[in-house]
């Protein structure tokens, strides 16, 4: 069996020739939750927008290969990928509000896309979107329905945002800090709900976050990003046991604990950092030295 | 959510009050034969400079008097607002039309669209915007499709730059993405989802262009370039006005008075839609 998603090699570069992603190769097989950690700049949200087909203009993509489902995205004209991106993956955004347009009700925006991409009959879209908003536990959905985007609290709209990646079955869903923009309450529940609906609805999820703890709550699998370089990739039950990368146990040694609070917020050892460095500087001259 | 209803109250007389006097000016302008009290051209020596009707000396039926060669002065307003609301309407819809849709592509393609049209738009605005207009008039001739060219000519950079800028804002917004994930058409994209979220600033700038119209039209009849002299118009009842303001001031004043409602009118009525257009404000 093909995996949901393949990553062999992806390097991209901003124009300044700085590489943003360096050799990034990343598996996450079908039904499977795969996390994505890493600290801020790492480039989890490039990864995310450069499988969706969104890259920023400045970013050129200069090697690798993505396949979806076993289809190399590179080798597709534009519109036939788009048309694959569109069919068989979904995005849970970082944040809620600005995710939806303003201007637009949900219940349209939702139907939407089952009707124009999927050519879904508008009753059947309106069903199928309703019974998600059961899902996600919206209680009344004849109003969240008629609502425009500001008239719901952040909770909500995430809600409504998982709710909307979930509708149309996609086969993989990038969630790119799907509960960071929340307050901690919500930010459980939102959680949960993600966890839920991906186990009922066996949907891979490459899932950002630079929360080892959410880490540990919903994947099964774990890779460690550090500037653009994947430096760890393991079962995440096997991470949390024996982390084998010095930068890894820095990032578990700065993640709270309850047993002593003073001990958290640790920043990464200036060792780490430098061997690090040293890390990103020979991988850089490795790539570099073929291409010229 | 208390302060947004005040401000809402606030913006809602305000948008009563200038969409009634834009009405009634409007309602004026068509039915101008059947209501103005007088033939607008017809001159009459005995009745010169009439004051208006609260001043001793003023005649009935001629309720805000006469100019120096005794033709009724609310008569020439009326009529003269028939010019004023053409030229707004004409002028100010094709502005926006060609200056919302260049915006619009240039903001939401961005790259060499988007430097294309900016060049454009900067070179264009180089021109002082007065001097440009009586040029064009003087190339075109003198005549209200010249006159409603060379507003169009002239403003369509101001929805230009207004509107790409607002474009690029919301083209940054994650929706946009969103859209681009589900597999939408980049066209699509701009027409369904940015260009409503653009409508509430097109709607305020074509009424501000509206009062803008009405002054530059009425400064192209100030320097007598605009329509032919006999048809009255409120820029040249202001400026014959300007020569008796010793002997009959209410020449200068009412018309003065009417340009200003009127101007002041469209941009608070625009604004006033803008507010009640906009889902995130209203
Ligand atoms: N539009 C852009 N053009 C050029 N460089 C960019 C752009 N957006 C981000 N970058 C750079 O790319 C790198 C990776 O950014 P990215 O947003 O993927 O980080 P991230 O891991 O998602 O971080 P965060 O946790 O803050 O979301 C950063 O160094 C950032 O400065
Ligand atoms: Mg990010």
């Amino acid at each position: 069996m093909s995996a949901c998603l393949d990553i062999r090699d992806l390097s991209a570069v901003l124009p300044n020739g700085q590489r943003v992603l360096r050799s990034v190769s990343l598996a996450v097989q079908p039904g499977e939750v795969r996390a994505l950690v890493g600290e801020s700049g790492a480039g989890k949200t490039m990864i995310g927008k450069a499988v969706l087909g969104v890259l920023p203009s400045s970013v050129r993509i200069v090697e690798g290969d993505m396949l979806l489902e076993g289809e190399d995205l590179g080798k597709l004209q534009p519109k036939a990928r788009r048309t694959l991106i569109g069919a068989r993956t979904a995005l849970i955004p970082q944040d809620p509000l600005t995710a939806l347009n303003p201007s637009r009700r949900i219940g349209p925006q939702m139907t939407d896309r089952l009707v124009r991409i999927l050519g879904w009959s508008g009753e059947k879209a309106d069903q199928r979107i309703r019974q998600l908003l059961d899902e996600v536990q919206i209680r009344d959905p004849d109003r969240v329905l008629k609502n425009y985007p500001h008239e719901l609290s952040g909770g909500m709209r995430q809600r409504v945002l998982i709710a909307a990646a979930f509708a149309a079955e996609p086969r993989l869903i990038v969630a790119d800090e799907p509960t960071t923009a929340l307050d901690v309450t919500v930010q459980k529940q939102i959680l949960r709900l993600i966890a839920q609906l991906q186990r009922e609805h066996g949907t891979a999820i490459l899932f950002v976050t630079h929360d080892l703890g959410v880490v540990a709550k919903i994947s099964q699998k774990v890779s460690v990003l550090y500037a653009g370089k994947v430096v760890e990739e393991a079962e995440t039950a096997a991470l949390f046991a024996a982390p084998q990368h010095p930068y890894t146990r820095a990032l578990m040694a700065a993640t709270p604990r309850y047993t002593d609070p003073f001990a958290s917020l640790k920043p990464v050892d200036e060792t780490v950092l430098a061997g690090l460095a040293a890390e990103i500087a020979s991988a850089d001259q490795a790539w570099g030295r073929p291409h010229g | 959510m208390d302060d947004g209803r005040i401000s809402r109250h606030g913006s809602g007389a305000k948008l009563w009050l200038a969409g009634g006097w834009l009405l009634l000016a409007l309602l004026a302008a068509i039915f101008a034969p059947l209501v103005a009290p007088q033939d607008p051209l017809a001159q009459d020596l005995m009745l010169e400079r009439l004051p208006p009707f609260w001043m001793s000396g003023a005649e009935p039926g001629y309720w805000l008097g006469t100019d120096s060669l005794g033709r009724d002065l609310l008569s020439r307003l009326i009529f003269g607002a028939r010019i004023a609301f053409i030229v707004a309407f004409a002028a100010a819809t094709a502005a926006c039309l060609v200056g919302s849709t260049l915006g619009l592509v240039a903001g939401y393609f961005g790259g060499w669209a988007d430097r294309i049209i900016s060049r454009i738009v900067d070179v264009w605005m180089a021109f002082p915007p007065v001097l440009f207009a009586i040029l064009l008039v003087a190339v075109l001739g003198t005549g209200l499709s010249s006159v409603i060219i060379a507003i169009a000519v002239i403003d369509w950079t101001r929805f230009c730059r207004v509107i790409r800028a607002e474009t690029m804002g919301q083209s940054r917004m994650d929706y946009v993405e969103n859209a681009r994930i589900a597999g939408y058409g980049r066209i699509g994209i701009m027409l369904r989802e940015v260009l409503p979220n653009v409508v509430p600033s097109i709607v305020a700038l074509l009424s501000l262009e509206m009062g803008i119209a009405v002054i530059v039209e009425a400064i192209l009849s100030f320097v007598n370039l605009s329509i032919s002299t006999d048809d009255p118009t409120w820029g040249g009842i202001i400026a014959e006005g300007r020569l008796s303001i010793h002997q009959a001031w209410w020449v200068l004043v009412f018309p003065l008075i009417t340009l200003i409602l009127t101007v002041l009118s469209f941009s608070q009525f625009g604004e006033g839609l803008k507010a009640r257009f906009d889902p995130v404000l209203r």
